[in-house]
């Protein structure tokens, strides 16, 4: 497993989350945090199964393993940024203690606040969050080295094998979509597409 | 059966399996009681509004859940229940053990008090301040029912009338 972090080549998150959605064969679950990484999202192509967060910085993670919770065998991934996790860090002890098998999350790392006006964070400068998301028991932890690294670390399954941290050093570029800025609309959707929804005969 | 025992079968009543908390002495024997029982599936966040995230993204995916929280701890997610719970229409059930009146020795918990129901009332947020064991059934299996079929969060605060509040906290009142 990867640990260095000085080594992780500089890569794209609307490129990455491209690669990583085209391998979604299971109807994951993918939960997207707040700005960017949910524009990213959301430009790979809208999937019943994407979860949008508008707002609520820091909570993509712990929403990701509420649904990992309720459908273990569901494969779920979270997309975080690192100011976002950064905002709250607990959630990764939680998630080690919790040890949902069928939970990977995702760390687009820029070392920046990009959708702020590109403010540093702490990863941008000391802190190695594959080595604090181990600190916190999540053992599985690793930095993706390139893209052809990061496409071998998304040939599995999703449903076995976590929790699973990546984290993937990103350029300094926006995300590229816009999510419908439509919260009630994003939870009927994504209910629907995990088979949660109650939308009858009105979703026909 | 105590108030504890009593609003732990409410949940069960209703479908209420996951438990997320931040622990709090009052609570105790709530949250005794959920890791007593395989009913409850129990997860201990480290803040309150990882708590509001966990119940959320397990309501979406077909597991009801409840928030178990201080008043001081309710403080810390304003902005989870104005970005995440109400415009996305999540019932989530708050149980939040009252602090900060009825003999509190803790100025900061007296003051933080203060923030907690104009904190509802301003985001529209049903609350119910449980106080006796008559009237509490009542309350919350309605309002339960209530929340899911009408996709709305709700709270249950728990007064020291009901809980008898925190006696270790009383005695350090000064005379
Ligand atoms: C509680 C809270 N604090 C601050 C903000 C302002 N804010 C919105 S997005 C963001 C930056 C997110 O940074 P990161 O997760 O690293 O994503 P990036 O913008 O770098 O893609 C901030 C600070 C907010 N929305 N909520």
């Amino acid at each position: 497993m990867s640990n260095d972090r000085a080594a992780a080549k500089i890569l794209n998150r609307t490129a990455l989350t491209k690669l990583l959605v085209q391998r979604l064969k299971h109807d994951e679950a993918v939960v997207a945090g707040i700005g960017n990484t949910n524009f990213d999202l959301f430009a790979a192509g809208h999937r019943p199964q994407n979860f949008y967060m508008l707002g609520s910085m820091g909570l993509a993670c712990p929403i990701a393993l509420g649904v990992a919770l309720a459908q273990p065998d569901r494969g779920v991934i979270a997309l975080e940024g690192d100011g976002s996790i950064l905002m709250g860090l607990g959630c990764l002890s939680t998630i080690a203690t919790m040890k949902p098998r069928n939970l990977t999350i995702v760390i687009w790392d820029n070392g920046i606040y990009q959708i702020t006006g590109k403010q540093l964070t702490a990863t941008g400068g000391v802190t190695d969050i594959v080595a604090v998301a181990r600190g916190a028991g999540i053992a599985a932890s690793e930095w993706v080295r390139d893209e052809a690294h990061f496409e071998q670390l998304l040939d599995r399954r999703f449903d076995g094998g976590g929790p699973i941290l990546l984290a993937a050093k990103i350029d300094d570029e926006a995300g590229k979509g816009q999510t419908p800025r439509d919260p009630a609309l994003i939870r009927s959707r994504f209910m629907k597409g995990l088979g949660t929804g109650r939308g009858g005969a009105l979703e026909a | 059966m105590t108030w504890s025992d009593t609003l732990l079968g409410l949940l069960k009543d209703n479908d209420v399996r996951l438990i997320t908390y931040v622990p709090d002495n009052v609570l105790t024997p709530l949250l005794t009681g959920v890791n007593a029982d395989n009913y409850f599936l129990s997860v201990g966040a480290t803040r309150e509004d990882e708590a509001i995230g966990t119940v959320t993204g397990a309501y979406m995916a077909g597991l009801r859940g409840a928030v178990m929280m201080q008043t001081s701890g309710f403080a810390l997610i304003a902005n989870a229940l104005a970005s995440l719970t109400v415009p996305y229409q999540i019932p989530a059930i708050m149980v939040i053990s009252e602090r900060g009146t009825m003999g509190e020795f803790n100025i900061g918990q007296s003051l933080v008090a203060r923030t907690m129901r104009p904190t509802l009332d301003a985001l529209g947020i049903t609350h119910h301040t449980l106080t006796d064991e008559i009237t509490m059934p009542f309350i919350v299996d309605s309002s339960i029912k209530q929340a899911f079929s009408t996709q709305a969060p709700v709270a249950f605060i728990l007064s020291p009338l009901l809980t008898g509040g925190n006696p270790a906290a009383r005695a350090k009142l000064k005379l």
